[in-house]
């Protein structure tokens, strides 16, 4: 399906070179590490920030360039940030209706779809209050009233959940969800929750540029980096494919299901945390799946104990019990051997 | 923290200072003759010509010096520097310098003033002179105090004015504005003020002619040795003003902070 935004730009100032497409009608999820430039992007298409070079379009027109651009009130845009920014002069219905009016619809028609995107959040009762009385989450659902009343082309979401309680983000996510629906979005989030729940399609972004893309599920089931594995909560250990194994280096090879062929070169193993257990020493004396390692932080997970090791220079995380860590008495530092259950560990090319 | 207690003892002698004077003014006030004496034909003159020309003075301040403040806040270069410092320095001039300065550009000789002249514009020396002469000393107050309070609040709901489509002009009325309105009612206080108390450089340029430039500042000097009860039943009547719009700027910054 063709792009419905197409983002061909460089800004040297932020070390940003990014390529990226929101097509028609779907949600894209932007994950990253921090400063990866996830919030850039998004400045890139409101127009708050300027390409050096390329251009930032919307169904063909071109919105930005290094020469001209268009100004930011005048891209159709719907936008919903960390914090809900309702302005405080405003009554609930005349913030959802101040963007309607600022677009030239008449003051009464304005109220009225402010009343029907009130109704669709579910706060027509709050119409007549200020927003210093509304609950945070309250306060975000008539935000994203008020960036839907405008009919935008296109939504963008920049971690519209982050600064909200944990106990009321999953409503608001199934909200989202609801409203987002036959609507093209751009979701900027940390959350892998979010992005299972909200996106079709996922963009990897790490220093300024695009590292990888592709459906969520496949992203979920096969992270390629390491931030995406840690992102999905799953382990990735990148080795040398050799006879349908992983080796690792140091005569220890990982084991597994191999998804597609895999042809002897680069490789990754994916698997859980639950997928690996812990020993003082190597049950079998068998180099296949039993890795020597160092522990390196033990983290309390309720119900599990979550274990980060160092294998041969790479990170790992295990799930254990907290039985188990206190009979094997863990503490930082201890030399250890990891075991995966090869069932669970799948193999992949690249 | 505790206080060393040393520091008391200038504590007293500054509030000694700053209250006393003003006690000794208000013990000495002719509290029984004042509704006669402000009615008096030189005090309703001067109580007149303040008022107006403080209410037209604010209001310039206000329609020029806002959107002044929103375009220094906003811009970044070097040349936002320069003009920070000019709209500065008539806050610490002194008032008399500014007067001269007023005097030697739009008086009957000045270098603009005698252009305006050919064309039958006198501003020296009459009513409108008093006007530009407040102006000029409360528009800093307004500026300096409006360009802070839109530098730290505001940006973020501009922003999202911008994102809802709104131009840069109706973000500034309907969302700015209000916004920053106790900002901007405390900073026209405080221009007021200014502007109320303005002495030396309207003297300097406009002169004291009574019912044209004649203030009340420059009635109470004129009346301090001639006619001290009137002098001081002014001198109540300004220090009334002061006290209100202190209390009220301080009560509008409490909201606002």
């Amino acid at each position: 399906m063709a792009d419905a935004v197409r983002i061909d730009a460089t800004v040297a100032a932020r070390g940003l070179d990014l390529a990226v497409g929101i097509p028609e009608g779907r949600t894209v999820a932007v994950v990253g590490p921090n400063g990866a430039g996830k919030s850039s992007l998004i400045e890139l298409i409101a127009g708050g920030l300027l390409p050096d070079t390329g251009t930032v379009s919307l169904r063909g027109r071109e919105l930005s360039s290094p020469k001209r651009a268009v100004p930011m009130h005048q891209r159709p845009f719907g936008h919903l940030e960390q914090r809900a920014l309702l302005f405080p002069h405003l009554s609930v219905l005349d913030n959802v209706a101040f963007g309607p009016r600022a677009r030239g619809v008449s003051k009464q028609a304005a109220r009225q779809r402010a009343r029907a995107e009130l109704e669709a959040v579910g706060l027509a009762g709050l119409a007549g209050r200020r927003p210093s009385q509304l609950s945070g989450g309250q306060a975000q659902r008539v935000a994203l009233a008020r960036a839907l009343a405008i009919d935008p082309e296109v939504v963008l979401l920049d971690e519209p959940f982050a600064a909200l309680d944990a106990t009321v983000t999953p409503e608001l996510r199934r909200l989202l969800r609801a409203r987002l629906r036959g609507l093209t979005a751009l979701l900027v989030t940390h959350d892998f929750l979010d992005v299972v729940a909200l996106a079709d399609h996922a963009v990897e972004l790490d220093r300024g540029s695009v590292v990888g893309e592709g459906p969520v599920e496949a992203m979920a089931q096969s992270p390629a980096t390491e931030f995406l594995a840690g992102f999905v909560g799953l382990n990735l250990l990148r080795g040398e494919a050799l006879d349908g194994e992983l080796a690792l280096g140091g005569g220890v090879a990982v084991a597994g299901l191999a998804e597609g062929d895999l042809p002897d070169g680069e490789a990754r193993a994916v698997f859980p945390p639950t997928a690996v257990s812990v020993f003082r020493a190597a049950p079998h004396g068998s180099p296949r799946n039993e890795l020597p390692a160092v522990v390196e932080g033990i983290e309390d997970r309720w119900p599990v104990q979550r274990v980060t090791l160092n294998v041969a220079g790479q990170r790992l995380a295990a799930d254990l019990t907290p039985g188990a860590v206190r009979e094997l008495g863990l503490a930082r530092g201890d030399h250890v051997v990891a075991v995966l259950k090869a069932t669970q560990v799948s193999l992949h090319r690249g | 923290m505790s206080i060393p207690r040393w520091a008391w003892v200038p504590f007293g002698v500054a509030l000694a200072l700053l209250a006393v004077p003003i006690l000794g003014l208000l013990v000495r006030a002719p509290w029984t003759r004042l509704p006669e004496l402000l009615t008096s034909e030189r005090a309703l003159d001067a109580l007149g010509l303040s008022l107006a020309s403080c209410v037209v003075s604010t209001l310039l301040v206000l329609i020029i010096g806002t959107p002044t403040a929103l375009v220094l806040a906003r811009s970044t270069g070097r040349w936002t520097g320069w003009v920070r410092t000019l709209v500065t320095v008539p806050m610490v001039l002194p008032p008399v310098v500014a007067g001269l300065a007023l005097l030697t550009t739009l008086g009957r000789r000045g270098l603009l003033g005698q252009h305006l002249s050919v064309v039958g514009i006198e501003i020296g020396f009459t009513t409108a002179a008093v006007v530009v002469a407040q102006t000029f000393v409360a528009l800093p107050f307004l500026v300096v105090s409006l360009e802070g309070a839109i530098r730290t609040a505001g940006g973020d709901y501009e922003r999202a004015a911008a994102h809802l489509g709104a131009s840069p002009t109706r973000t500034f009325l309907t969302v700015t504005m209000p916004v920053l309105a106790p900002a901007v009612a405390s900073g026209t206080a405080l221009a007021f003020a200014r502007a109320l108390g303005e002495f030396g450089a309207t003297l300097t340029f406009a002169g004291s002619l009574q019912g044209v430039t004649r203030t009340l500042p420059l009635e109470i000097y004129l009346l301090r040795e001639t006619d001290t009860d009137l002098a001081l039943a002014l001198a109540v009547v300004l220090l009334a003003v002061a006290a209100v719009i202190v209390g009220l700027s301080q009560r509008l910054r409490g909201a606002h902070g």
